[in-house]
């Protein structure tokens, strides 16, 4: 029992390392485009595109479900992009008004629509339930425990993430630094921007089961905002923001079982105790070097 | 000799929000000289360079690059945007940011080579920072990002530069440095575009000018460009101005040699 026990802890710890990977890697990007909202937007509005797929799979994890709901992130992105450079909104009206809209159509379906037929509730999507991850195992021939789905499909995803963002480096880091400059070099950075965006939903969906989708975008944007504030340079960047990511992973983790409160709102904290503690060292060796200067 | 034409616009408008920015512009623009692209604030120069480099969809007309549509062509093209359009705080350092001139269409998922290192070694070694080679550029100064910037577009290895206020916010050495790379540069055959804003210089630094007021309100070399009239249609009758562009002509008309020699 013990065993298994432990091994269930493992799991968790391992699939919340998984989003916190995922999430930090292309948070980096979304921190350095100043687009931590879209982050935010995404992962409310892929609700309706979860609940439709839902409905039609009738499975929590078929890729369908994963499909449809990415494909309403990036939709999202389109019509931000469409609202704020087509009809001239404001870019965070433009973000503020489509994802509350698309939330609340979402919210909508799984209230009225569709009750009775789909059995996820908005607690389930809002908060995710990584304590439950253990239940939907992976069993091949009738022994070989493989991990739990959620384990497997986070880690397909950062497969995912991983080799877009190691092939499109060099797209990634001109669409962050100086787009501009793209465009003269002849790429389609528009291309370039909604393949992000379709990695930022691909990530949201497939961690909404696990953390939800309020706190997904503390995964996204903590640590990436945290490990700005540690390095200049961009790769050590990307690795900072990962290890800040897991390390709140994982104290959290056993801070939440100390406490006995929920693991993903104990990770979160710890990821934004650790980013304020950050920001205090920093202010601080600021002000004394400039008050060695004074004296 | 027959004259080469580098960059060729034809009835180009191009508008914000439906509003006018550049209106019917058309001219073409020798090749090999320093081209000076004038015109007050909001005349639209920056609008004009974007959409020459295609950053920006024109309402009509079309732009020719040697002869050809800008897309057979990018790889001869370098551009230097306004240096207040990036964020300087980005994570990278000079040798990052000048290997982004070494970037193609062709081998954007690509490694670096080491060709291109040695190429982007040497671009900022030309404008003189190679000391700060591996310096974050948040920790740059004004002058020194501008230079990067131009180091970029020299590692593009293009034929025809474009730049954006390349001069704005430099001291008086960088801009005397800057502009000897321009003219090393016009001596091996390149076309260098660039807008400008003071026009105390004008006359030292162009062979040829654009003047600009969302209208194209002249071209041509510097004695038929810099007319009272021109200028006045251009920046509108202030008296100072006035003054200024008096002194400005009388430079014109009585060019001071020397000053292309030693810089
Ligand atoms: N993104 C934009 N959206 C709306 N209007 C714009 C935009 N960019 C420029 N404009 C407007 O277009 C006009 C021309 O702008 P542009 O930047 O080309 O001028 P400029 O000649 O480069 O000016 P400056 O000397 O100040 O750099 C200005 O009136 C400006 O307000
Ligand atoms: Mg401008």
């Amino acid at each position: 029992m013990k065993i298994i026990n432990e091994m269930n802890d493992l799991f968790i710890i391992l699939t919340a390392s998984l989003v916190a990977i995922n999430a930090s890697v292309l948070g980096v990007f979304l921190v350095l485009r100043k687009m931590s909202m879209m982050g935010d937007a995404i992962s409310h509005s892929v609700l309706p595109g979860i609940v439709v797929a839902y409905y039609f799979s009738g499975d929590r994890t078929s890729p369908l479900l994963l499909l449809g709901a990415t494909i309403t992130g990036v939709l999202t992105a389109v019509l931000i992009d469409w609202l704020s450079s087509k009809a001239k909104i404001q870019n965070d009206a433009s973000i503020g008004i489509t994802y509350t809209l698309l939330f609340a159509l979402g919210m909508i379906m799984i209230s009225g629509w569709f009750s009775g037929n789909v059995d996820i509730d908005l607690d389930c999507v809002l908060y995710g339930d990584i304590a439950l991850i253990n239940l939907d195992k992976v069993i091949v021939d009738e022994n070989l425990y493989l991990g739990p789905s959620a384990f497997l499909i986070e880690l397909s995803a950062t497969v995912i993430v991983l080799l877009f963002v190691f092939f499109g480096f060099r797209g990634f880091k001109l669409l962050a630094f100086n787009e501009d400059f793209g465009l003269s070099l002849g790429m389609n950075m528009n291309r370039w921007h909604f393949v992000m965006m379709g990695l930022v939903s691909l990530v949201t969906v497939v961690s909404f089961e696990v953390v939800g989708a309020v706190l997904v975008v503390g995964f996204l944007i903590i640590p990436a905002a945290t490990a700005h504030l540690l390095t200049n340079k961009l790769i050590p960047m990307i690795f900072w923001a990962c290890g800040l990511g897991v390390i709140a992973v994982i104290i959290g983790f056993y801070l939440a079982v100390w406490l006995n409160v929920s693991y993903t709102g104990a990770m979160v904290t710890v990821s934004g105790l650790l980013f304020f503690t950050v920001v205090l060292v920093v202010v601080l060796r600021k002000k004394r070097l400039s008050g060695e200067y004074l004296h | 000799m027959k004259k080469e034409v580098s960059v060729e616009v034809h009835n180009l408008t191009a508008t914000y929000g439906g509003r006018p920015v550049l209106w019917d512009i058309d001219f073409s623009l020798p090749a090999g000289q320093i081209i000076g692209i004038i015109g007050p604030n909001g005349s639209g120069k920056t609008t004009l360079l974007k959409a020459i480099m295609g950053i920006l969809e024109p309402s009509s007309g079309y732009v020719k690059v040697f002869d050809k549509p800008l897309d057979e062509v990018r790889e001869r093209v370098a551009y230097v945007p306004q240096r207040e359009s990036v964020d300087w705080d980005f994570p990278a350092s000079v040798f990052d940011v000048v290997m982004m001139g070494r970037y193609r269409k062709s081998n954007l998922l690509k490694r670096t080579n080491k060709a291109d290192v040695e190429i982007v070694e040497k671009s900022i070694e030309k404008v003189g920072l190679t000391e700060f080679k591996n310096r974050q550029i948040s920790q740059l100064s004004g002058g020194q990002q501008q230079r990067v910037f131009i180091a970029r577009a020299l590692a593009q290895k293009a034929d025809i530069y474009l730049m954006d206020e390349p001069f704005v916010g430099v001291d008086a050495a960088t801009e005397s440095s800057i502009l000897s790379i321009l003219q090393e540069m016009r001596k091996e055959g390149k076309t260098v575009l660039i807008i400008h804003h003071d026009l105390q210089t004008v006359s030292e630094y162009f062979d040829y000018l654009v003047l600009l007021n969302t209208r194209l309100v002249a071209k041509g070399t510097l004695q038929e460009v810099l007319t009272k009239e021109n200028l006045s249609n251009a920046y509108g009758g202030q008296l100072t101005l006035l003054a200024k562009v008096v002194d400005i002509i009388k430079k014109t008309e009585f060019p001071i040699r020397e000053k292309d020699v030693d810089l």
